[in-house]
């Protein structure tokens, strides 16, 4: 279980995180909503460590992540997978190289275990016979595939999205979220997506929690958050123009 | 007058940050290099990428160096007399400074620029990222080879450099301005000893340490200098002059103790 305990964070003077309140259970997929700029992905790379808050706790199964030594945090992150929102794949590597990344360096498995393993991860989110390309070389969609590979291979615990389907078209989307619903079901990992996909990614989460202001001002399942009274999560669900968000324009 | 003090005060601030920030980087990057699992495949790649591919620019920039120096230290050598010792003249000043400078220079504009935009480009696409997220330590992976691939090669290339100039100077020396091939190598064994060559090798591994740390250094904080790809180009600048600036200091101080 992950509980996000009056999480703060400052950059310049300018309060990001102004108290997030949050407690994700075992095995449940939460997406986290929010206006752009609102500090979501701020929230995630707290969440995995790319970033210290000035104040609050982030409990992972009890242990405090901003606080615990740098090695006992890394026995807890070895147990995450992250899929970046432009996926980050290492682009000096071909795809097999990049899945098969994390078994080498974090494994004692032996080559033909890791190949098999890289190879099945690939097959799982649908990709075949492009064990050989270079990132450079295939489509948008299926970075964020391989992506997710990579962080499937190791079979973890969580899975972190950072709005995995931006940029894609309406198709590739759905199939995106398709396979995080299947791998999900296969895998049981808890997931945390970051993402501006309404009403999309309602079909995916467990849960839904809006951040507006800094703060989390609805939780709820994707049903109560359609149903939602909160003036706030209205509009942003109906992207309705009027107030109370301002809209740049 | 206040305005002036705080933007120099900032000024200050920025670069003894820089500094502090540059050391732990390096005490860190070496602690690793004692500390398993070592990539030495990583470390062969580093070799041939700093290297291998340096030699043609090396060699080429060793044999016009001696060359120039040859004509103009036998003009030089022949007012007084002496032109029978250009050729311990052309091998000291190539062995004991212009081979570990002119070498370390060129592999800066070579590979320590093309590997600064390599680890700022993996930063600013969060590649780096992945490394930290996978509780793995990007350092042992993007700067330890980078450093000890540069103690290994760097006194290699500098050695090539020598030995070109010093065979662009007998061109020059034997051929051109008809000096005996005899007294042009003869006299070198003459006037040079193990202490320059170690001179030589001191110096070319400091550089070594030099061009990979700033390089490395200056891709891992490609945001420090700018956003995006404006980012990259930045830190690559600054990595070139940095790692110049430092070799050239580098050079005299290590020079006027180890005189």
């Amino acid at each position: 279980m992950i509980e996000i305990i009056d999480l703060e964070k400052s950059f310049n003077n300018q309060q990001v995180l102004k108290g997030v309140n949050l407690t994700i259970a075992d095995r449940e997929v939460i997406a986290i909503i929010g206006e752009s700029g609102g500090g979501k992905s701020v929230l995630m790379k707290h969440l995995i460590g790319l970033l210290k808050p000035d104040k609050g706790k982030i409990l992972v199964d009890g242990a405090d992540i901003t606080s615990i030594s740098k090695a006992e945090f890394d026995r807890i992150r070895e147990r995450f997978g992250v899929v970046f929102q432009g996926s980050a794949l290492f682009d000096s590597m071909t795809v097999f190289e990049n899945v098969a990344f994390p078994l080498r360096e974090k494994t004692k498995l032996s080559k033909s275990e890791i190949k098999e393993r890289a190879l099945r991860a690939l097959e799982d989110v649908g990709l075949k016979n492009i064990e050989g390309k270079y990132p450079s070389e295939i489509s948008g969609g299926m970075k964020r595939r391989v992506a997710l590979a990579r962080a499937l291979v190791i079979e973890p615990t969580t899975i972190f999205f950072d709005e995995p389907t931006t940029g894609l078209d309406p198709i590739i989307l759905n199939s995106i979220h398709r396979l995080i619903i299947n791998t999900h079901e296969k895998y049981g990992f808890t997931g945390i997506i970051i993402s501006h996909e309404i009403p999309e990614i309602f079909d995916v989460a467990d849960k839904v929690a809006m951040l507006y202001g800094g703060r989390i001002v609805e939780v709820g399942t994707p049903r109560e958050i359609k149903h939602s009274k909160n003036p706030v999560v209205r509009q942003f669900i109906t992207t309705c123009k009027e107030e109370p968000v301002e809209i740049e324009t | 007058m206040i305005t002036l003090l705080r933007v120099l005060g900032s000024w200050v601030i920025r670069i003894l940050r820089m500094m502090g920030q540059m050391f732990i980087f390096l005490i860190e990057s070496f602690s690793l290099i004692f500390v398993p699992p070592f990539k030495f495949d990583l470390l062969l790649r580093q070799i041939r990428f700093f290297g291998s591919k340096s030699i043609p620019v090396i060699a080429l920039t060793g044999a016009f160096t001696g060359m120039v120096l040859a004509i103009q230290l036998y003009y030089t050598l022949r007012k007084f007399g002496s032109d029978a010792l250009l050729g311990p003249a052309v091998a000291l000043s190539l062995i004991r400074e212009l081979g570990p400078v002119l070498s370390a220079l060129m592999v800066t504009g070579r590979a320590g620029s093309a590997l600064t935009a390599e680890i700022g480009i993996m930063k600013i696409s969060e590649q780096i990222d992945v490394f930290i997220t996978m509780a793995l330590n990007p350092l042992r992976y993007l700067s330890v080879p980078n450093i000890v691939a540069a103690i290994i090669v760097f006194p290699l290339l500098s050695a090539i450099f020598d030995v070109v100039g010093i065979y662009g100077g007998y061109l020059v020396g034997v051929k051109l301005l008809g000096m005996s091939s005899g007294t042009y190598f003869s006299q070198m064994e003459h006037f040079l000893d193990m202490s320059d060559v170690r001179m030589g090798i001191y110096k070319s591994v400091s550089f070594g340490v030099i061009v990979a740390w700033v390089s490395c250094f200056k891709g891992f904080h490609t945001d420090d200098t700018g956003y995006g790809a404006e980012g990259v180009s930045k830190a690559t600048t600054e990595a070139v002059v940095m790692s110049s600036i430092l070799i050239l200091i580098w050079d005299y101080f290590i020079g006027s103790v180890l005189l």
